[in-house]
């Protein structure tokens, strides 16, 4: 049977119209987790590697059954969907088209990163008196999706999906979602 | 433990005792959804149960692989009986008030932190790896259980009394962690694991800030500490945990949904 020819170029731009189960307003790539595509030039499958965000993220199944589905309707027939631990996700990864459809949405994109592992790694093994103050982990400046007010206040570390906090803006009042920093 | 034991069986241990720990305070933690104290805390506790469940998945995958006996991670987590279970004694402890429930978590999430700040460099890619994706989820925990406990620590006299009757309840399942046994010792001289001495000292100085910003009285680190739970010896409560958690795949063998 004869293989039908597709550019990776091709494959990720079909990627791009995977939305997220959870926020369907940004597109997988846009969330960066797909980490690579590649397309064996003998057998003609199409392996697309993908990374989790949080480790017990639920939408991590319907990610891939989604990703699956949706090249296998371009007309592939050899697609496997590979995962990749590290270097683990982080939403430094999220792309500018994907923060903006975020705050469109009414939820406030990330800001910077928390944690460096490489900094971690090292200081560890350096000098072997590792520290913790939750102290050093600075709030982030989150601004309000929908008035664009910076006065605003964190009401809970945790929100309806792992990846979410909860906040409220001190001057529109309304209660909103933070994409956390990963 | 025989003196025997081979490198891979250690390993098996090592990653089993791993997932464990996880995968019983995710099921305790689970247990409370619904129940929590406040919307927030409610929420916090089943996102900390989900991350949780999401590494022990990774760790007992592992475990399963590195056995090579076809047990896959849903296996190992429903088919073994209490004797056969490796996480630490803390870890099995009653929800009981919430005081006890943030103690226990704060005690776990500080060990838990810088294990995985020490595994980021372990010699075994796999086991990095795994670290290196749970140390972000671990982080944001410790943030919150410290945050938490100084907040009730240094709360009212009614929240100060209960955490400060939490941390003496629990102080004595504050120290199996870092009593190395044959397997650990195994993967320490393989620079799979990371040594205790440091850990402990790592941990015992964040405990001691926290506890202090808390008013709370810390114990005697040198106070006797309970052990057994990592070699399979639990309390009588790990086998209603059991009987709950696995009650589905004992009823309805390989039921699938």
């Amino acid at each position: 049977m004869e293989m039908p020819t597709v550019a990776v170029e091709q494959v990720w731009a079909w990627l791009a119209e995977v939305p997220d189960p959870e926020i369907p307003v940004i597109s997988v790539v846009d969330l960066g987790i797909v980490r690579d595509v590649s397309i064996d030039e003998d057998t003609g499958e199409c392996v697309v590697t993908i990374t989790p965000t949080y480790s017990g993220c639920p939408a991590m199944q319907v990610i891939a059954e989604d990703v699956d589905a949706a090249l296998r309707a371009k007309g592939l027939t050899r697609v496997r969907i590979a995962s990749r631990l590290s270097p683990a996700w982080t939403t430094d990864w999220m792309s500018a088209a994907g923060k903006a459809a975020l705050s469109g949405y009414g939820i406030a994109p990330p800001r910077q990163q928390v944690i460096d592992i490489s900094a971690l790694s090292k200081g560890h093994s350096a000098t072997g008196s590792a520290t913790f103050s939750r102290h050093a982990i600075q709030q982030p400046q989150v601004d309000c999706p929908h008035c664009g007010s910076r006065h605003t206040r964190l009401t809970s570390q945790f929100g309806s999906t792992p990846c979410k906090a909860l906040y409220q803006c001190l001057d529109c009042r309304e209660p909103f979602d933070y994409f956390k920093c990963h | 433990m025989q003196s025997t034991m081979d490198t891979r069986q250690a390993k098996f241990e090592y990653l089993l005792r791993q997932g464990d720990n996880a995968l019983i305070l995710s099921q305790q933690l689970s247990q409370l959804c619904g129940k929590g104290p406040a919307l927030e805390e409610d929420m916090a506790l089943t996102n900390v149960a989900l991350d949780l469940l999401g590494q022990t998945r990774m760790w007992l995958t592992y475990a399963g692989e590195l056995e090579g006996q076809g047990r896959d991670e849903d296996r190992l987590a429903y088919l073994r009986d209490v004797r056969a279970f490796r996480n630490c004694l803390l870890l099995e402890q009653p929800n009981g008030d919430y005081a006890q429930v943030m103690v226990r978590q704060f005690l776990f999430d500080t060990w838990h932190y810088f294990l995985m700040r020490g595994l980021l460099t372990s010699s075994d890619p796999r086991i990095a790896e795994i670290a290196e994706k749970s140390i972000k989820e671990v982080t944001y925990h410790l943030r919150r259980s410290a945050d938490l406990v100084v907040r009730l620590g240094d709360g009212s006299e009614l929240s100060h009394a209960k955490m400060q009757a939490a941390v003496d309840e629990l102080w004595t399942y504050a120290g199996e962690m870092f009593l190395y046994d044959e397997a650990d010792q195994a993967m320490v001289a393989q620079g799979v694991a990371p040594a205790p001495e440091a850990m402990r000292a790592a941990f015992l100085q964040h405990v001691a800030d926290v506890f202090e910003e808390a008013t709370l009285r810390m114990p005697s680190p040198d106070a006797y500490m309970q052990r057994g739970g990592k070699q399979g010896l639990h309390g009588e409560r790990l086998g209603y945990i059991l009987a709950e958690m696995q009650f589905l795949q004992r009823a309805y063998p390989g039921a699938e949904w």
